[in-house]
């Protein structure tokens, strides 16, 4: 079976989708020039979910890659959800006023968020309610709480994903009349989703992650070379703080079983995440809402199994680590996106080839044959894949597509093996999965010219 | 890697030579770099001093010493054979398009073969014969064109069908082949070895070889070589001769008086392979496939094949300290499309494994021809460089012609098209030669088709006219850097491609030529013919007649205001050049001659002319542009413009009279054309020429103007059977033997030069016939045109090539010209050409292959020229020139 290069063109370019950041007067006065987004399945529906929306009521822009995991329900609604909470938590006391009472004298609202959606990125209609019930219930206490400082930007972020967490696992609890949504908040409740998300406002660039999805900052060294900053840390058991912190929490005899195989408690891969109460609630919780829940949470093997050593819940939590980084003229782009990039490639393999792509300039490596045996034929293919290379980077209209294009089709000589790529797209569903994981990618874009003269500005 | 290679290609086996070839002690391979002393000091002088130690400077000495020159020395600044000539990939092929590199290949294949025995150097010579692969018909055309060429030189050659390749040639794939050319007789070499072994010979007959002598520059002094400054220092020398390849440019450059050689390198790639599993057979045919712009050939049981890209990379722009050779990078992604046409080719090779990429970096000239010969400023500075990497093909002919050039004062053939003074200054331009090789060098493969122009290094000289005539739809063709008009695209028509449109058959500017053709001969046309080569001769007294009549056949001691005909013969009588002289009073003369002349002539001139301050040539091609009335009423035009009778008799043919035209004063006007055609030449002075010209055209609207180009001058010149030099004249020709006795005066009272050799001709007549053919049953719209160099037969024997040919819009026929021989039936010996010899034949012209009956004519068309105003005033079988 062989897919033809227009089919795999096709089967890359389904999901992709492009942001300019519109000009006024000629001008692109955002620090942001635009972005693209692309993502490619492996688990059938995809678990991986992705967001983009600019903040109406205050300046700046969100970004965000969410990976889910025991289904998708979780990553769905967190990417539904999480901007509105952020949003919310961003906005100044008098506009949550506004808003409130144009809620309460059933007026037009205020609207919040500009998505930026790919046909395929859908909202569950039958849910919007419950949602903004619980967000306005947010803000209502956000109004109540009124402190009369100017919101920071860490905190807002770190609220919101708390205040979100904590909405999924109470909506679990209180349960719908409706049997659908009843089911649903369970599912979400139960499933599981890592969260990276990034604000730019002007020079200012907050990165809030939660699990092992990553951001990365792409950065133009002076001699045009390209080179990777990481502006997230994973949070699973390769990162020690992380499971020193895992073990700070939690007591000194449970120290042997917390982490296994690299796992919490031996089966989950993040350290944190939204939902996933099964990690979070008490046993009898769970006990409980599983037995009165809905015959197919019941028959679920998976919902019904409790963590083994499970003696100190929670262990798990959404709270997401926050960087802040100041953008100079040389930060070129951000990469944000889950694991199933990062564990095909390097980090400086990604900023290289999105910085050649969005520069235009190649930095081929020469070939060298030196004393390895390589035949004509060998070399012939060699060549043909690097000057296909060039082309797919014309071919590519999208920096996501392109990053794909090589996470999945790269050989040992770097290149984009077509080969590779139509075997890697064609495998059939089931298979697909032990071969890669899903990738989700979001590449912004920045306006070095915008962000040169905010540093002139200070 | 480098190290490695010199061990493959060479085999080492040259070591043992002449005591007084002192190679340095210690290992062969040896870096450069290690200090060794010098064991040999240089001597303080010698008669020749060779700077080059490649295929070029070994031949030059090798020939040198053998034509019994004895104090030569050699200095190469690194190690013998160690540059270009060492990567080269020694393919020793004679299918050249040109005749005399084709004779030069030729003499090199005979001399290779034979140089293993003369000096026990293995050459690695094998004979196993090229084939030339035509993926297209235009292609193949091209081959046969070759083939019909190398046939009647004696060299076997036929044109083969695809099935025979692949019986010649195992692993090709013949699938999109239409034909091929089968060369038996090609060769391989190991080239630095053919190197080492010339220079073994020279050495042996006394040549003195110095390595790691480097030349700093050559002095000159009263335009003469006195010496060679070197890092070992100084030897004095009668000669030098210049081999230094890529570098020749640059040592050219070197000294105070530059001598301009316009060479410019290219990086050139091929690959060596591992052996096959079978290993290939050593004497497996080269293939040589243009239209994948490639070649392969057999080597240590695998292949060596390169090519000639369509994206040259040219290097050492800015002279050689960037980079040295050796330090060059393999770049396989350059490569990639070379090789994609080889495993094209020969798909079976896929799984053959890979030795090398090799960078070899070749030097290139600006029309794809080798340059030999001496420096037009200094004598005895001679030159042999630029060989468009063919140096190995040749290098033995090559050197030989250049050693009979500096022992003889000329060599034995007519070498004009590799002269070094076809070229001047002006192509000595670092950013033009850059341009030109990045063109040439794909040049190499490409198909190449009649009357096909370089498009870059364009638009350098210019006449005043330029904008003017473009703007009227000129299409333009280029000779020594000035724009020459080839025709002028009528106005509405969209014939927008008439420059792409190639073709071996008739071109699609045939109707616009035959409209400018007719308003000659019916009107009157004005052509720009300002490239001519213009020089002024004047003195005090009579210096400049007494030279004058000694350098010029003709009588120029004519009354003032006369136009003479004459050649400028050298010692055997050939013509060194062509000119129209006008005597504009009794001590000064203003002397016409083509437009490539400007260097030649100007040198051959000053170093014949005393050293006299009251004799003064000058050079004044830049001052005049020249404007050529053709037709019946460019009279009309003229007295109208001047107010001035213009008829005959008031104004012969062949007159010359300073005049007004228009309200331009200083005119100098002259009553020939070139062409046989009743007109005008007008000289103008720059600043006035586009006055006369817009006054031409106004005046000239109801006479029926129009503009013209070359092509329609060609096709009138040849119709009349104006012979011109440069395409049908050369050094080896003689006023007699092109029917021009009449513009010779053996009788003039004193002595010229050529004179003995013409007198003898006169007596016992000559080799050679200059012909006209009229071609009978060619079609000209669906045959094959002629070109130049198609073989002519007499009777079914091979007698001689054309040398230029044009369809007569006045005949309807296609008109060639050339030169017959009579060669002794038994012996092949050369015999007198007679009168009844040329016209008691059957003639035959060889077009690629076909063979179209021809009739042979010694004198023009009387009824073609239009009107007789003087006796023998008509310019009858006068001289002619492009």
């Amino acid at each position: 079976f062989y897919l033809t290069p227009p089919q795999v063109n096709s089967i890359l370019k389904a999901n992709e989708y492009s942001f300019k950041v519109p000009e006024f007067d000629g001008k692109n006065v955002s620090s942001v020039l635009g972005f693209d987004s692309n993502q490619l399945p492996a688990n059938a529906p995809i678990e991986d979910r992705r967001s983009a929306a600019t903040c109406l009521q205050t300046r700046g822009m969100l970004l965000g890659v969410f990976d889910g995991h025991a289904g998708c329900a979780c990553a769905q609604a967190v990417s539904e959800r999480l901007f509105y909470y952020i949003a919310v938590s961003l906005l100044p006391h008098e506009t949550l006023l506004e808003i409130e009472n144009a809620v309460e004298s059933g007026r037009a609202l205020l609207p919040i968020l500009q998505w930026h959606k790919h046909p395929n990125d859908y909202f569950s209609k039958e849910a919007s309610k419950l949602y903004f019930n619980s967000l306005r219930t947010y803000w209502q206490e956000l109004i109540d709480l009124n402190s009369g400082e100017t919101t920071d930007v860490r905190e807002a972020l770190i609220n919101a994903f708390k205040r979100l967490d904590n909405d999924i696992s109470l909506e679990a609890q209180v349960g719908d009349p409706n049997s659908f949504l009843n089911y649903l908040v369970l599912r979400v409740a139960f499933s599981g989703s890592t969260a990276c998300v990034a604000h730019v406002d002007g020079v200012d660039l907050h990165i809030a992650n939660t699990g092992d999805s990553r951001a990365m900052l792409g950065v133009q060294e002076e001699d045009g070379s390209w080179s990777a900053v990481n502006l997230s840390y994973d949070h699973n058991a390769q990162n020690e703080h992380e499971v020193e912190r895992v073990k700070m929490e939690h007591p000194k005899s449970e120290e042997k079983s917390l982490v296994k195989q690299d796992r919490l408690l031996g089966l989950l891969m993040p350290f944190r995440a939204f939902g996933d109460v099964k990690f979070k609630w008490s046993i009898e919780l769970q006990k409980r809402v599983v037995e009165s829940g809905p015959d197919q949470l019941n028959d679920n093997e998976y919902t019904k199994f409790i963590p083994p050593n499970y003696y100190t819940p929670p262990y798990l939590t959404a709270e997401p680590e926050v960087i802040h980084h100041k953008l100079r003229p040389q930060d070129k782009f951000l990469v944000l996106a889950t694991d199933g990039l990062w564990e095909t490639m390097h980090r400086q393999d990604v900023a290289r080839i999105v910085g050649e792509y969005l520069t235009g300039v190649h930095h081929q490596q020469p070939i060298a044959v030196g004393g390895y045996k390589v035949t004509l034929g060998q070399m012939h293919g060699l060549l043909t894949e690097r000057r296909a290379r060039i082309s797919s980077v014309f071919e590519d209209q999208n920096a996501a597509t392109h990053l794909i294009r090589h996470a999945v089709g790269n050989n040992e000589f770097g290149t984009v093996d077509h080969e590779r790529l139509s075997k890697m797209l064609s495998l059939p569903e089931e298979l697909a999965r032990m071969y890669r994981d899903d990738i989700t990618i979001i590449v912004v874009q920045f306006n070095s010219h915008v962000i040169g003269a905010y540093q002139n500005e200070e | 890697a480098a190290g490695m290679f010199l061990r493959l290609l060479s085999d080492m086996q040259w070591r043992a030579a002449h005591p007084r070839w002192r190679r340095m002690s210690g290992s062969q391979r040896s870096a450069s770099t290690t200090a060794e002393p010098h064991p040999l000091s240089l001597p303080a002088q010698a008669q020749v001093v060779i700077c080059g130690g490649g295929i070029m400077g070994t031949s030059v000495a090798y020939h040198l010493s053998k034509m019994g020159f004895k104090d030569i020395v050699l200095l190469e600044q690194g190690r013998l054979a160690a540059g270009t000539t060492r990567f080269c990939a020694g393919i020793v092929s004679t299918a050249r398009p040109v005749s005399i590199e084709l004779k030069m290949a030729h003499y090199s294949n005979k001399l290779y073969q034979q140089l293993e025995q003369e000096t026990g150097v293995q050459t690695g010579y094998m004979k196993t014969g090229s084939i030339s692969l035509a993926q297209t018909q235009d292609r193949l055309i091209s081959l046969k064109r070759i083939a019909s060429s190398l046939n009647v030189m004696g060299i076997p050659c036929e044109i083969i069908s695809p099935k025979k390749v692949s019986q010649l040639h195992p692993l090709i794939n013949i699938h999109d082949l239409v034909g091929a050319m089968y060369v038996p007789e090609d060769a391989l070499v190991s080239s630095a070895n053919v190197s080492l072994a010339l220079a073994t010979a020279a050495s042996r007959n006394g040549v003195q070889i110095h390595e790691r002598t480097s030349v700093s520059h050559v002095t000159i002094q009263k335009g003469r070589v006195t010496g060679v400054e070197t890092d070992r220092g100084r030897i004095q020398c009668e000669y030098f001769v210049n081999c230094a390849g890529q570098w020749a440019y640059e040592l050219g450059h070197s000294g105070e008086e530059p001598v301009h050689i316009p060479v410019h390198a290219c990086e050139h790639f091929y690959l060596l392979t591992h052996p096959l599993q079978e290993p290939l057979s050593s004497s497996l045919p080269t293939i040589v496939d243009p239209d994948g712009r490639i070649y392969i050939r057999n080597w240590q049981g695998g292949i060596l094949s390169g090519g000639f890209e369509k994206n040259p990379k040219p290097l050492f722009t800015e002279g050689r300290n960037q980079l040295e050779i050796q330090n060059l990078q393999e770049d396989w992604d350059h490569f990639g499309p070379l090789l994609s046409a080889l495993l094209r080719r020969m798909p079976g090779l896929e799984a053959l494994q890979i030795m090398q990429l090799v960078n070899c970096p070749e030097s290139f000239t600006p029309d794809m021809r080798c340059i030999m010969g001496e420096s037009p400023t200094a004598r005895g500075y001679f030159v042999l460089a630029g060989m468009n990497s063919a140096g190995i093909s040749y290098g033995g002919g090559a050197g030989k012609y250049l050693a009979e050039w500096i022992v003889n004062g000329y060599p034995s053939e007519n070498v004009w098209p590799l002269d070094l003074k076809r070229f001047g200054t002006l192509q000595s331009s670092r950013t033009f030669l850059r341009h030109r090789v990045m063109e040439v060098m794909p040049l190499m493969y490409d198909l190449k088709v009649p009357r096909w122009d370089f498009q870059t290094g364009r638009q350098l000289r210019t006449s005043p006219l330029y904008d003017r005539l473009d703007a009227q739809g000129a299409r333009w063709m280029e000779k020594h850097g000035f724009e020459r008009v080839k025709y002028f695209v009528p106005p509405g028509s969209d014939l927008l491609d008439l420059d792409h449109s190639k073709t071996f058959y008739k071109p699609d500017w045939f109707d616009i030529v035959g409209a400018e053709v007719k308003c000659c001969k019916e009107a009157v046309c004005v052509i720009d013919m300002s490239s001519f080569t213009k020089f002024e001769i004047s003195s005090t007294g009579d210096q400049a007649l007494e030279n004058l009549q000694y350098l010029f056949s003709n009588d120029l001691d004519v009354p003032v205001g006369h136009v003479v005909h004459t050649g400028m013969l050298n010692e055997k009588g050939g013509y060194e050049n062509d000119c129209s002289i006008a005597r504009l009073n009794k001590r000064s003369f203003f002397m016409i001659s083509p437009t490539d002349q400007q260097v030649h002539c100007w040198a051959w001139l000053k170093n014949r002319l005393p050293d006299d301050s009251n004799l003064v040539l000058e050079d004044v091609t830049w001052k005049y542009t020249a404007l050529n009335l053709i037709g019946p009423r460019a009279v009309d035009v003229l007295s109208e413009l001047s107010y001035a009778p213009m008829t005959a008799e008031h104004f012969p043919s062949l007159f010359c009279k300073e005049m007004s035209v228009g309200y331009a004063n200083g005119i100098r006007v002259m009553s020939i054309t070139h062409t046989g055609e009743p007109g005008f030449v007008l000289y103008i002075p720059i600043e006035y020429a586009l006055h006369v010209y817009n006054e031409v055209m106004n005046m000239g609207q109801k006479y029926g103007i129009r503009n013209a180009g070359y092509y329609a001058l060609r096709s009138l010149r040849i119709e009349k059977f104006f012979a011109f030099w440069g395409q049908d004249l050369d050094a080896f020709t003689t006023p007699m033997e092109c029917g021009r006795e009449f513009q010779v005066k053996l009788d003039k009272g004193m002595e010229f030069l050529g004179q003995e050799v013409l007198l003898e001709q006169k007596q016992n007549g000559v080799y050679k016939r200059f012909t006209m053919f009229i071609l009978e049953d060619h079609d000209t719209d669906m045959d094959l045109w002629p070109w130049w160099g198609e073989p002519i037969f007499r009777n079914g024997r091979y007698v001689g090539k054309t040398t230029s040919s044009a369809y007569s819009y006045t005949l309807e026929r296609h008109v060639c010209l050339g030169f017959v021989h009579h060669f002794d039936e038994q012996t092949g010996e050369e015999l007198v050409v007679t009168t009844d010899f040329i016209n008691q034949g059957e003639y035959e012209i060889d077009i690629a292959g076909q063979r179209f009956q021809a009739k042979a004519k010694l004198y023009p068309f009387s009824s073609l020229f239009a009107q007789r105003r003087r006796k023998d005033d008509v310019e009858l079988s006068g001289y002619q020139r492009e």
